[in-house]
């Protein structure tokens, strides 16, 4: 009988980086140059980009669906928004900051979110986030309450680049920081670490049978996209200087949801691609009808999850196999 | 010989019915030790206690001489024991070259680890490739999991198991839906599996239960009617009306 040994080729080959990764990492570039004045939009999209990324590490890859994110992305936003106010102001601390408060209170509630089902999680995360936003609602000599926290005064970004009316520093800042983390969250996703998220996923009865303990890797995977959703919202409030109590509204982590299944979830590049394509769609349909552009919204989704489950990402994919066959 | 596996008047209550009644049982370090009984009796729900899956209602399960009843099911393995399903429980959309490979990880402790890729992990990715090997999955290895036939995940469960060198492996009824053709390459794999290797089987199919098993324990209503060496079990009329009756039934 043969005893050939498998083809190791295509396990090599897959965390490396192939050519349409490094085509899209040249968009950035060419949208200063396009579109110089919607720089401030742009830096909005790398940092929502950025807080979509948080959710694919843990509902694509881990399986874990949150409709309260916003919680993590809010603490961010506000622990960089206080520090910045009484005169800590360097980004890249607020950004530390921001993690590590966000990291603190997703480890705490992880333990909440692995207990039972789906709809426990959806119900327990949701909690959270409401908690949190009826916190800050009421703590107004904290955190301005609907007004928002105001008075964030930033230092320069590592020293050297003082924000402008133009927002260059703010966008290429915000491309930086999410360039190095979806990085990080590139080898994370590639390691043995993240295989066994996808093998919780896809089968959380057999995890167990192998060894491995699932609710670590939870915890674990749960804390790291609290981090990541902190630093966005560390990052919002660094670029706008400002703390608006919607950074732990519940729209932010539904529209987020949205974002993700339009672009693919599990995929990294679908958080990405479902956020420019959201935020853009939401910017010219909400240029020709204001008040109705959810609508059109609306319709996209049910055919996306109709039609194309895995989003523009797995539609792409799918394209490709086709052609090439 | 000493029992390596080992459960203390084991009970398991589902509300209430009795599922597993009073069962005490020794499987001896290297057995190739065989559990049978008609449809219902409790077996694959003992496995479940064994490995973990359950927590018994009373009683205890000692491995290599520990108490294990309170462990969870990944510490069990940690020490030893591994099962595997009677309905396929794979990864389908990995390839089964990830799939095993995850479980040489978990086995190695890298499972944790998040800054190197996979393939950094040699050692692991080797051994994975070398179980494969031995199983003739070589030629699928790149393949998804669940595009395969149904005959080769039966083997890809047994693999997943295997990943995690087991010194008690627990088979519930591992040639389940596939062909006889099919089913007796399984067994001949599983017969070729090294001799520390102890392991307790669920089988229907009782010519292959007793080429391959050299103890026998008969299990009816949750409860162990008899064990016994192959020979005696088949001369037990006890065992043959059981059988007899469930025929007769049916």
């Amino acid at each position: 009988m043969s005893t050939t040994a498998p083809d190791l080729s295509p396990l090599r080959r897959a965390a490396a980086w192939k050519t349409p990764e490094l085509i899209f990492w040249l968009l950035p570039i060419a949208a200063y140059f396009l579109f110089p004045k919607s720089l401030s939009l742009l830096s909005q999209m790398a940092i929502t980009a950025l807080f979509a990324l948080s959710l694919d590490l843990i509902l694509g890859y881990a399986g874990i669906v949150s409709l309260g994110h916003a919680a993590f992305f809010g603490l961010g936003a506000y622990a960089a928004g206080f520090l910045a106010k009484y005169g800590y102001g360097d980004p890249l601390l607020g950004l530390a900051v921001g993690a590590l408060v966000a990291a603190i209170v997703g480890y705490i509630t992880s333990f909440l979110v692995l207990r039972g089902s789906d709809l426990t999680r959806l119900m327990v995360t949701l909690g959270v986030a409401m908690m949190l936003y009826e916190a800050a609602n009421k703590l107004t000599e904290f955190t301005g309450g609907v007004d928002g926290l105001q008075g964030v005064e930033m230092h320069q970004v590592i020293g050297l680049f003082g924000f402008d009316l133009y927002g260059k520093t703010a966008y290429w800042y915000s491309i930086g920081v999410l360039f190095v983390l979806f990085c990080l969250a590139r080898r994370v996703v590639n390691s043995p670490f993240g295989l066994s998220l996808r093998g919780i996923k896809q089968n959380v009865r057999r995890m167990p049978a192998i060894g491995a303990p699932v609710n670590g890797r939870l915890t674990a995977v749960y804390t790291l996209g609290a981090a990541y959703a902190g630093i966005a919202g560390a990052l919002l409030t660094q670029t706008t200087q400002f703390v608006s109590l919607d950074v732990l509204s519940f729209p932010r982590s539904a529209e987020l949801m949205l974002m993700l299944v339009l672009g693919g979830s599990g995929r990294l590049y679908g958080a990405l691609i479902g956020t420019m394509v959201f935020m853009v769609a939401h910017h010219y349909l909400s240029d020709l009808n204001p008040q109705y552009w959810q609508f059109w919204l609306g319709a996209v989704l049910v055919l996306v999850v109709l039609f194309a489950r895995d989003g523009v990402m797995g539609l792409a994919q799918k394209m490709i196999k086709a052609g090439k066959s | 010989m000493s029992a390596v596996l080992q459960t203390r008047n084991l009970v398991k209550k589902f509300g209430g019915f009795v599922a597993t009644n009073d069962v005490s049982l020794n499987i001896e370090r290297g057995a190739r030790h065989a559990l049978i009984g008609p449809n219902g009796a409790g077996k694959t729900t003992l496995i479940n206690l064994l490995s973990g899956f359950l927590e018994p209602t009373s009683g205890e399960v000692v491995l290599k001489g520990e108490i294990v009843t309170k462990l969870a099911q990944h510490q069990r393995v940690k020490r030893g024991m591994v099962r595997t399903f009677q309905i396929n429980c794979l990864f389908a959309e990995m390839t089964v070259l990830e799939a095993v490979s995850l479980a040489v990880c978990e086995r190695l402790g890298l499972g944790g680890h998040w800054w190197r890729p996979l393939a950094a992990q040699r050692d692991a990715v080797d051994e994975a490739a070398a179980l494969l090997a031995s199983l003739h999955l070589a030629d699928v290895a790149n393949e998804q999991t669940r595009n395969l036939a149904y005959g080769k995940q039966r083997l890809i469960e047994i693999a997943l198991a295997l990943a995690a060198k087991p010194q008690v492996l627990l088979l519930d009824e591992p040639a389940a839906g596939v062909p006889t053709s099919e089913s007796r390459e399984l067994f001949e794999t599983i017969a070729r599996l090294p001799r520390e290797v102890t392991i307790l089987l669920i089988e229907h199919d009782m010519d292959l239960v007793f080429r391959f098993a050299d103890r026998i324990s008969v299990m009816v209503n949750g409860a162990l009617l008899t064990e016994n060496t192959p020979d005696e079990i088949a001369r037990d009329k006890r065992v043959k009306e059981v059988y007899l009756g469930e025929a007769l039934d049916g």
